[in-house]
């Protein structure tokens, strides 16, 4: 890889961590992920599980982008992501079965995440493997990150704890409503305002 | 939305069917290959997970046995054993609703005393730090370590409890209490006839 | 009976699909802005559940119990295209029904909430009858968040609302304090 395509590559890496987060800047697949980042634990695994079959579909889908025909070409993009959310399904069942009863079937909703399509769609389908890995990595870590950030807040607030360890001691009283539903838009509502206060300043 | 390129359009239908059938066909195999992969791993999440919430409703127990299964949902009641070979209670399934959403049980009941003996929440929804406390709360869960069931299971509020059939709610979650315990006198009229029955014609198989 | 109803309560308001789960936020978000757009847009999903309960059970009953490995992308591929099928089977047999939700079952089927009803009904193990009021249940709850969602933002077309508020951000507090509000369902079968 020559040296411009390596900087190519941390841009398209370092685009979708901060300035085109998939959460934060474009509203991005949060359909599947917002009822299960109650807690730091959760959105871990919920991002994780996210950011691997992004990741995974892209390269896929760079690797075939000239075989494919582009009439079918969504059938099999999903066909591809479906086959990936599946061996995560069951990967977690088999090796981490707390956290998949805890997750239950929004693991196997990570296939509507429309953020995963979206990539396929307009970046992995057209540019070359080393690209469209950064491009994956960026913004499933992207992702990942926005969804911690979620978790950590509501799990803090509404439990007094983070990844089950206790923080703010007994005298705290646990925001209960943080980890319900009402919660996670909250949380998100907030921190879409945060960002666009640091943008409006910057 | 981009249109696609002139070349394309005259692709054919075949090599369209046949390009599907192709991803259709490797991912089946992927499929295949993983499920194989995990699939002995997660059942035995699945027997390890059953065998130790019998073996807390049901203390002492250590050999576990499938004993009446159900014609309409497929619930099975298992029956515990200790290391001396005898009967420590039956474990029964039940469910219903909660504050929140569908609440599911497994409860220890003791036939030869007509007790209830231990409780474990299996699957529930209820509000966190408040009705989920039906499955952590101590004080609570110590009202079904040694619960008569006859006349039938009465909830009251914490700290009330004078009969040994009473159950001490939580306070703040007096619903979720509540929904414990109706599940459980559900589920004992569902099922006490037919383990009694079993009991008679001699124990279980 | 009593369980049927507790499922319907359950699906429509207690853990509404969109404002519990968050499934369906896109055309939630995005679509509305209209009342009567929401209101089509909602018999719509309602229809298009129905059907996705009864070939999910479909499947549920005679295909997957071979190959439990094929269960997601069976449920995506067999509920796009029966969607796609009944929707050429309305243009043909009802030309009005298909003017009034014609435009939006495509974009129906990419709707989580669709697979998500498949995913919950299966996994909870429900039956034909079950899956059904569950799937209405559902569709009820979806377009009765999606009304009040359109009825608000109609109002708050016109406020006074800081432009760094304005858009996601504002839709998202305002599908928090809706959240909160159907919270107040809960417990409804208390006692039953």
């Amino acid at each position: 890889m020559a040296t411009g395509d390596r900087r190519y590559a941390r841009v398209e890496f370092s685009k979708g961590l901060w300035r085109e987060n998939p959460v934060f800047v474009a509203v991005l697949g949060l359909c599947p992920s917002m009822a299960v980042t109650n807690t730091l634990t959760n959105a871990l695994v919920m991002g994780g599980a996210t950011a691997f079959v992004l990741i995974g579909s892209s390269l896929l889908v760079s690797l075939l982008r000239r075989v494919v025909p582009r009439p079918v070409r969504i059938s099999i993009y999903i066909i591809v992501i479906a086959t990936y959310v599946t061996v995560v399904d069951f990967l977690l069942a088999a090796y981490m079965p707390v956290a998949h009863k805890q997750l239950g079937a929004f693991i196997s909703l990570i296939v509507v995440n429309c953020l995963i399509l979206g990539r396929q769609e307009a970046f992995a389908s057209r540019q070359p493997v080393g690209l469209a890995l950064a491009d994956a990595a960026g913004m499933g870590g992207g992702f990942a990150l926005a969804l911690c950030m979620i978790g950590a807040i509501r799990e803090i607030l509404g439990m007094g704890s983070l990844l089950g360890v206790p923080l703010l001691g007994d005298n705290f009283e646990p925001w209960a409503i943080m980890v319900l539903p009402p919660g996670g838009v909250l949380t998100l509502a907030g921190l879409l305002v945060l960002f666009a206060w640091v943008r409006q300043r910057n | 939305m981009i249109t696609a390129k002139p070349a394309t359009a005259h692709t054919s239908t075949l090599r369209l069917a046949g390009s599907l059938a192709v991803a259709g066909l490797l991912s089946g195999l992927i499929l295949v290959w993983a499920y194989l992969a995990t699939a002995p791993r997660i059942e035995q999440n699945h027997r390890e997970a059953l065998a130790a919430a019998v073996t807390r409703v049901l203390p002492g127990t250590v050999r576990i046995e499938p004993t009446l299964t159900s014609t309409d949902d497929g619930q099975v009641v298992f029956a515990g054993r200790d290391a001396a070979g005898n009967l420590v209670g039956y474990a029964i399934p039940a469910d219903g609703p909660g504050y929140m959403d569908r609440v599911s049980l497994l409860f220890g009941y003791d036939p030869a005393r007509q007790r209830i003996i231990g409780m474990e929440v299996l699957d529930s929804r209820e509000t966190p730090g408040l009705g989920d406390r039906i499955a952590t709360d101590p004080h609570f869960r110590a009202n079904f370590t040694e619960l008569a069931v006859d006349p039938r299971i009465v909830p009251v509020k914490r700290g009330d409890k004078t009969a040994a059939h009473e159950v001490d709610c939580i306070t703040g979650a007096t619903i979720s209490s509540e929904a414990v315990v109706a599940i459980l006198n559900r589920g004992l009229q569902r099922w006490r006839a037919e383990i009694d029955a079993t009991i008679s014609t001699g124990g279980s198989p | 009976m009593d369980d049927l109803l507790f499922i319907f309560a359950s699906a429509s308001v207690i853990n509404n699909f969109t404002l519990a789960y968050f499934l369906g936020l896109c055309p939630f978000l995005g679509v509305t802005g209209r009342i009567d757009t929401a209101l089509r847009l909602g018999l719509a999903t309602i229809f298009v559940m129905m059907i996705t309960a009864l070939a999910s059970w479909c499947l549920n009953t005679w295909v997957l119990p071979h190959a439990p490995y094929l269960r997601l992308i069976s449920f995506i591929v067999v509920i796009a295209s029966t969607v796609q099928f009944v929707e050429m089977a309305i243009r043909k047999l009802s030309p009005a029904l298909f003017r009034a939700l014609g435009i939006f079952l495509p974009l129906i089927t990419t709707n989580c909430a669709i697979l998500g009803l498949a995913l919950f009904a299966t996994n909870r193990g429900y039956g034909l009858v079950q899956g059904l009021v569950f799937a209405f249940g559902a569709g009820v709850g979806f377009t009765l968040a999606l009304l009040i969602m359109a009825g608000i933002r109609e109002e708050s077309e016109l406020a006074g609302v800081p432009a760094l508020v304005r858009g996601a951000a504002m839709s998202f507090f305002i599908a928090a304090i809706l959240s909160m509000a159907f919270m107040g369902f809960a417990g409804l079968f208390h006692g039953s």
